[in-house]
């Protein structure tokens, strides 16, 4: 069984579609990065596999259960994780858990909220406002609180934003020991470090679902060749090189010039001319995610164009 | 472990439970809840008065017989008067009341004692500052009755009731109310008015601020279902009106005298259901209002109309028929016939069933919308 088996979701809020057929599989146990720009459906496509909007069209099962008539037995196995800290700032930690509990109806409550604040560390400042908290640690009580009830499956929605590298790095350490556990997760964010440290990843734009698979097979499958430009006087070379025939991206790296195209030969013929200038060089180099995310966006665009 | 799609006991605690931590530990709000009735109750039972009392006044003589004297006496002591100035001329009265330093200007003609001392038909004049009308009617209504009995009186002439009468000129008749205390009439609406104002507020700011905070995501991605989400927010608030109820009446008992003639039960009965359809109306309110900020303009939106035109602030048989007929539209008005039928005049079931039957109304009508709404909210 997999955790989440949807197929043709459409999402209309208005004359505006949101989701735009999508389908996607999860197996049980897998970490799955849900990548796009913003606005592009995301949030939209995870309330609808936690039961909190019903699809125009399309379906599915998550955990076995159909998506639209099953609402309410999905909500008890689902753990959702919202954009912005949603608990109550004006209760304190251990009413925030004890809230929770009850709403999930875990017996006993205190025996769960206890055991939760010690994995948290939390069991100290029990009685602190959630509201004080920083933005680590509301990020922490969050998720303790989404899998207080031992979801199967947990959604997260940026759940990274505006939290300091080392508390990212834990939030992904426990992601991983979750998932060991057989927990399946799939996760949006924007950043690229954390799409690397999913499974798989698949990537939404305008409410299309445009690619799917791992990091290193998505990068391939985007055909895309980058090369690397060094020398004297790049920021004023990168307004000519832009214009080149097969150059489709090109960004500044601190020393250095990535150039991306999909054409290898016109590429490599373009940029033949300014490998010839002096002091410059021009190295074949590895194609980023960020470079395949960067062509969709842009292509997403002409076509909205 | 059996899970009820609708309603479930263990999670209704829960949102009870969270909610009664949230309103404790807003303290400003907790404190207007309490505030709130003994402020309103002071403010409109002390200080706002619509039958007022010593008026200063200024009595134009040029005489100083002792008829004039009489009547004058008798007029202060029916408290409505209060001559602080006697002037000479009409001219002279009128700039004092140009400058609003008197309300009333009592003119005696020179001939006044010699007309009563030979039985004719006398005349006094009495001008009163009309531009906030309810200011003099009480003081206007006593006048003839006070003056012509002070009159016979001085002539040696035991007033009888009959010979009284036949010199009065405006009938006096407050039933229920005989003294005209003013504020037997507006504790009991005050009751209605205090009620409308924070439950319709309360209820409807606490379920916009879910929303505003982004918290109502979250509690509906939770097994929550709509049905416990609106009776976990509506029964808390129910309770903080049950307190207002108990403050208002010990006070309109301990403060004011207020007489309490009617059932208990029957005015328990009507606060019950008014409240009820009053929760419901600011739950209807939230699922309207994105922020708490609208939904508090939405609520005065409605409580002016309600004040101003249930019959509260005026007599609601004085209002024109259209007014009448827009102030049949909000529970206050209905509520008000009740609460003062019940608490003044002693009415039975039978007597307020219509009215009641009303406030009932507007909860099936309240809940019908909330409900339909709040599921096109979860979309």
């Amino acid at each position: 069984m997999h955790a989440i088996d949807v197929h043709g979701l459409v999402k209309r809020f208005g004359e505006k579609t949101v989701v735009d057929h999508v389908s996607m599989m999860v197996e049980q146990g897998e970490i799955v990065g849900f990548l796009g720009p913003n606005g592009s459906g995301k949030t939209t496509t995870i309330r609808i596999m936690c039961g909190l909007l019903t699809p125009d069209e399309g379906g599915g099962r998550v955990l076995g259960y159909d998506l639209v008539t099953e609402a309410l037995k999905i909500k008890r196995e689902v753990g959702y994780m919202t954009q912005r800290f949603s608990f109550y700032e004006d209760l304190t930690i251990a009413e925030n858990l004890e809230f929770v509990a009850r709403l999930y109806e875990l017996r006993p409550v205190r025996e769960h909220v206890d055991r939760t604040l010690e994995d948290l560390g939390l069991t100290s400042r029990r009685n602190q406002l959630a509201g004080t908290l920083s933005g680590g640690w509301k990020q922490r009580l969050a998720l303790a609180a989404c899998i207080m009830h031992k979801p199967k499956l947990l959604l997260l929605d940026e759940p990274t934003a505006g939290v300091d590298p080392k508390a990212r790095r834990d939030f992904w350490d426990e992601i991983h020991r979750l998932a060991a556990e057989g927990l399946t997760v799939l996760v949006s964010t924007h950043y690229m470090d954390e799409a690397e440290r999913c499974h798989r990843i698949s990537y939404i734009s305008y409410g299309k679902l445009l690619a799917t698979g791992t990091v290193s097979g998505v990068v391939r499958e985007a055909g895309l060749v980058t090369f690397v430009v060094e020398g004297p006087g790049l920021e004023r070379m990168v307004s000519e090189i832009a214009r080149l025939p097969g150059v489709e991206q090109v960004a500044p790296f601190g020393a250095t010039l990535h150039v991306v195209g999909s054409d290898e030969k016109l590429l490599s013929d373009s940029l033949a001319v300014i490998a010839s200038r002096p002091g410059v060089t021009v190295t074949r180099g590895d194609t980023s995610l960020e470079d395949v995310f960067i062509q969709f966006m842009s292509k997403a665009q002409d076509n909205m164009a | 472990m059996s899970h009820s799609r609708f309603l479930s006991l263990s999670r209704f605690r829960a949102l009870l439970i969270k909610e009664f931590i949230q309103m404790r530990r807003d303290r400003i709000t907790f404190a207007m809840m309490l505030a709130v009735p003994l402020m309103q109750l002071v403010l409109f039972g002390y200080a706002i008065n619509s039958d007022p009392k010593y008026l200063p006044a200024a009595l134009v003589t040029t005489s100083q017989d002792h008829y004039t004297r009489a009547m004058v006496s008798a007029l202060e002591m029916t408290d409505y008067y209060r001559f602080e100035h006697v002037v000479g001329s009409v001219r002279e009265a009128e700039a004092l009341m140009a400058r609003g330093d008197v309300v009333f200007v009592v003119t005696i003609p020179s001939d006044f004692a010699r007309k009563v001392d030979r039985g004719e038909r006398a005349q006094i004049l009495i001008e009163a500052d009309a531009t906030d009308p309810s200011v003099a009617s009480g003081a206007i209504s006593t006048l003839s009755t006070v003056a012509s009995r002070a009159l016979l009186r001085e002539r040696g002439i035991t007033p009888t009731e009959a010979e009284a009468n036949r010199q009065l000129e405006v009938v006096v008749h407050r039933r229920y109310n005989p003294e005209g205390i003013s504020h037997y009439n507006i504790v009991p609406g005050l009751l209605g008015v205090i009620l409308t104002m924070t439950m319709v507020m309360m209820t409807s700011i606490a379920l916009t601020r879910e929303r505003e905070r982004g918290t109502m995501e979250n509690l509906l991605a939770m097994p929550a279902s709509p049905l416990e989400i609106m009776l976990g927010k509506i029964l808390p608030y129910f309770v903080v009106g049950a307190v207002q109820v108990a403050v208002v009446l010990i006070a309109s008992s301990l403060l004011f005298d207020i007489p309490f003639v009617g059932r208990m039960w029957l005015l328990l009965l009507a606060v019950l259901i008014f409240v009820m359809a009053l929760v419901l109306l600011g739950y209807t309110i939230s699922t309207v209002a994105n922020t708490q900020m609208q939904a508090l303009q939405l609520t005065f939106f409605f409580f002016l109309p309600s004040i101003l035109l249930s019959g509260f602030m005026f007599p609601f048989r004085g209002m024109p028929f259209w007014a009448q007929w827009v102030g049949e539209i909000f529970p206050l008005t209905h509520f008000l016939r009740v609460v003062r039928a019940v608490m003044l005049k002693g009415a039975d079931m039978p007597a307020v069933a219509f009215e009641i039957a009303v406030l009932a109304g507007f909860i099936l009508a309240y809940a019908a919308i909330a409900l339909t709404r709040f599921r096109r909210t979860l979309d």
